[in-house]
């Protein structure tokens, strides 16, 4: 159920895109109105959640440790696993962000016969997830040709290196099949591994299915439903050099695709998306593991709060602790000396 | 807001790279291209196929026969509005649209599309310079 309404919300988007698009006028509302909106949602969304972040203190120190922390000199420092310094936090953070080390290390555990407990080592979504990212930035990159004119030299290597097999014409893109491959392997997964499908929610399979809708609506502008690309470049151009036109006719398939990019720039900084952002303002991956050698003092902490030991406490409390039966680590002041506290008492006044 | 020094640069940044398209035109100093084509200098008004279809389909047209001619053996011709056309860039486009820099470039160029076709066979320019070389 949770799967099939992400379906069913892209199907309304495509038939809106698709059937709205063609009456006449409406194209400049399809192409020009919603990708704005969307934009201006998406830059202030990103923005917006950034700085909600950056308002969260950070109370403990609580990187995750993939590795020895600095200590003495004779014991190895895992200068990545435990970066005790500001680079080693960058260094760290390019192997998360570039490989994505922690899918990589990623174990399965599995109760076996016997009963035995094993875990191994599995790299499937490591590999679906590299797959699916490196694929998406070269067709983002690529893309650039749509929008730049003139297009920069190094958007033609890129396009020369992903069509490198020269299949068919207009030639298959390398990434155009790795990215479908890639997105329905991460969507299988939520659903055939079950511990995965528990934890599923709309908003894990929504992107997938809109990534998927987004990926399949281009290869079929390109290769099947194809629309004059002059006037899609023409309104594109138009639409980052701030003077939107539409030239000619420009196929129900273009407004289609460009609805779904619409549709996920506005999901993105308000979804599980916005972890594109969210991965640099981890604790867990962007502090240092030094904890040993330097004090981490909560932001929160109000200095006019000062610490209270348990010894404080129980001075505060001990005579309704030790009517109540609880331990105390030092008695009640000896009877006989109630006249020189009263006494004491006396003076104060 | 902790840690400004970082957040606002780092902010700065993503707003940048998402917006490159925007600002990357501005700065370019690089003339944009016109894609407006140089139509047959002969005067034909009709191609294989409407204007529309082609702009869409030509280069699946020109696919096909590459495979036709060189992968089948299939060397036949095409007839349209009773106008006979060898299957070939040469032997049907290129006999109209002679300026390939004026007509197919233009296009191309603007899309930043890079064509195969040139790999093998030679632009009239290139012919005509070869003869004289030849000569």
């Amino acid at each position: 159920m949770k799967y099939s309404f992400s379906f069913l919300v892209v199907i309304a988007l495509a038939l809106i895109a698709g059937v709205g698009s063609q009456i006449p006028g409406m194209g400049y509302f399809f192409g020009v109105v919603i990708p704005y909106l969307a934009f201006a949602i998406f830059l202030g969304g990103i923005i917006w959640r950034i700085v909600y972040w950056a308002k969260s203190p950070v109370p403990f120190s609580i990187q995750t440790t993939r590795g020895q922390m600095k200590s003495l000199d004779f014991i190895k420092h895992s200068r990545t696993g435990a970066p005790d310094t500001n680079a080693e936090v960058v260094g760290r953070m390019a192997l998360e962000v570039l490989t994505f080390r922690p899918l990589f290390y990623n174990t399965k555990s599995e109760l076996r016969e016997g009963p035995k407990i094993t875990y191994e080592s599995s790299k499937w979504l490591w590999l679906f997830a590299i797959v699916f990212h490196y694929s998406f930035l070269v067709i983002l990159l690529r893309h650039l040709r749509l929008f730049l004119d003139p297009v920069p030299v190094w958007i033609g290597w890129i396009e020369f290196w992903d069509g490198l097999l020269q299949i068919g014409a207009p030639t298959w893109y390398i990434t155009d099949v790795t990215l479908l491959l890639a997105v329905v392997l991460l969507f299988s997964r939520r659903l055939v591994n079950r511990h995965v499908r528990y934890l599923s929610l709309m908003n894990d399979y929504f992107p997938l299915v809109l990534l998927f809708s987004i990926a399949l609506s281009g290869i079929l502008m390109r290769y099947m439903l194809r629309s004059d690309i002059v006037n899609i470049k023409e309104l594109l151009v138009g639409l980052v050099t701030l003077h939107p036109v539409i030239n000619g006719h420009i196929g129900a398939i273009f407004y289609i695709h460009l609805t779904f990019i619409s549709a996920l720039l506005v999901c993105f900084p308000f979804s599980k998306l916005m972890h594109a952002g969210g991965v640099f303002l981890s604790p867990t991956l962007n502090m240092r593991n030094n904890t040993r050698a330097v004090r981490h003092i909560n932001p929160w902490n109000d200095p006019n709060i000062k610490p209270h030991s348990y010894a404080d406490y129980e001075d505060d409390f001990r005579e309704s602790m030790i009517d109540n039966g609880i331990p105390v680590e030092k008695g009640l002041p000896p009877k006989d000396e109630p006249a020189e506290a009263g006494a004491e008492k006396k003076a104060e006044e | 807001m902790y840690n400004k020094g970082l957040i606002v640069p780092g902010l700065i940044i993503t707003v940048l790279l998402v917006t490159f398209p925007f600002w990357f035109d501005v700065f370019s100093s690089a003339e944009s291209t016109d894609p407006t084509v140089e139509l047959p200098p002969g005067g034909e008004q009709n191609c294989i196929y409407p204007a529309d279809e082609m702009r869409a389909e030509h280069m699946v047209i020109l696919n096909e026969w590459r495979d036709d001619v060189l992968r089948n053996g299939n060397r036949g011709t095409v007839t349209v509005d009773g106008k006979v056309y060898g299957k070939g860039l040469q032997l049907a486009c290129m006999k109209c649209h002679t300026n390939k820099e004026e007509f197919c470039d233009r296009c191309h160029t603007y899309a930043s599309v890079v064509p195969y076709c040139w790999d093998c066979h030679l632009t009239p320019t290139q012919q005509k310079a070869g003869l004289k070389e030849a000569n």
